[in-house]
């Protein structure tokens, strides 16, 4: 396994909330990512997000570990629970919250917000918080 | 493409969301979505479509899909 698939598979193991994303919070570069984002912070559930686009590889070593093909990608508790629509559609049918409690217990969301985690290649950590 | 793979769908739509033919939109209303998940249901359309998503004739897609009985 390359260094860079191990980092992302570390990242989606130990982050409650993942997205993949194109661009950060808060600079957003893809319409369907913010609307992933947006329907995170609906049901007040913080995430963490690493952008995909500083580097091709990451999009084509996360689409190889996870058979999704798009971007973005949202993982809880190391399980892809789907792209932008999916969780739209979930936060829309009041089923998002729930199946984030299911997984991470209740009482975990607690008003959303995002912080930005950075794949870095060649680090001694895994991956490290840059905001 | 879509039609091939799902031959028993009571809906099937695709919307050209920019009219540059790479922005899609699609709705597949199938049978063999009967009691799948919305992720498996999303995967069997990504499936269908994975050619056109992975040479990047399809820039961006937005799947609505739903089980028929």
């Amino acid at each position: 396994m390359s260094e860079l698939k191990a980092k992302i598979r570390d990242v989606v193991e130990k982050e409650p909330v993942v997205v993949f994303m194109k661009g950060t919070p808060e600079w957003i570069a893809c319409g369907n990512s913010g609307r992933a984002l947006e329907a995170l912070r609906s049901v007040g559930a913080s995430a963490a997000t690493v952008d995909i686009l500083p580097d091709p590889q990451i999009r084509q070593e996360l689409t190889a570990l996870y058979g999704w093909p798009t971007v973005p990608q949202v993982f809880v508790q190391g399980e892809l629970i789907g792209g932008a629509d999916i969780v739209e559609q979930l936060a829309q049918s009041g089923e998002l919250a729930p199946e984030i409690d299911k997984r991470l217990g209740e009482g975990t969301r607690k008003g959303g917000g995002e912080r930005v985690v950075e794949l870095v290649e060649g680090s001694g950590s895994a991956f490290r918080v840059v905001q | 493409m879509l039609g091939q793979a799902f031959p028993d769908a009571v809906e099937l739509d695709v919307l050209d969301r920019t009219g540059g033919g790479d922005h899609f939109h699609v709705l597949v209303v199938d049978p063999s979505f009967e009691g799948l998940s919305l992720l498996d249901q999303h995967r069997a359309v990504n499936e269908a479509l994975a050619d056109a998503l992975e040479d990047g004739t399809i820039h961006e897609l937005r799947i609505t899909t739903r089980g028929a009985s």
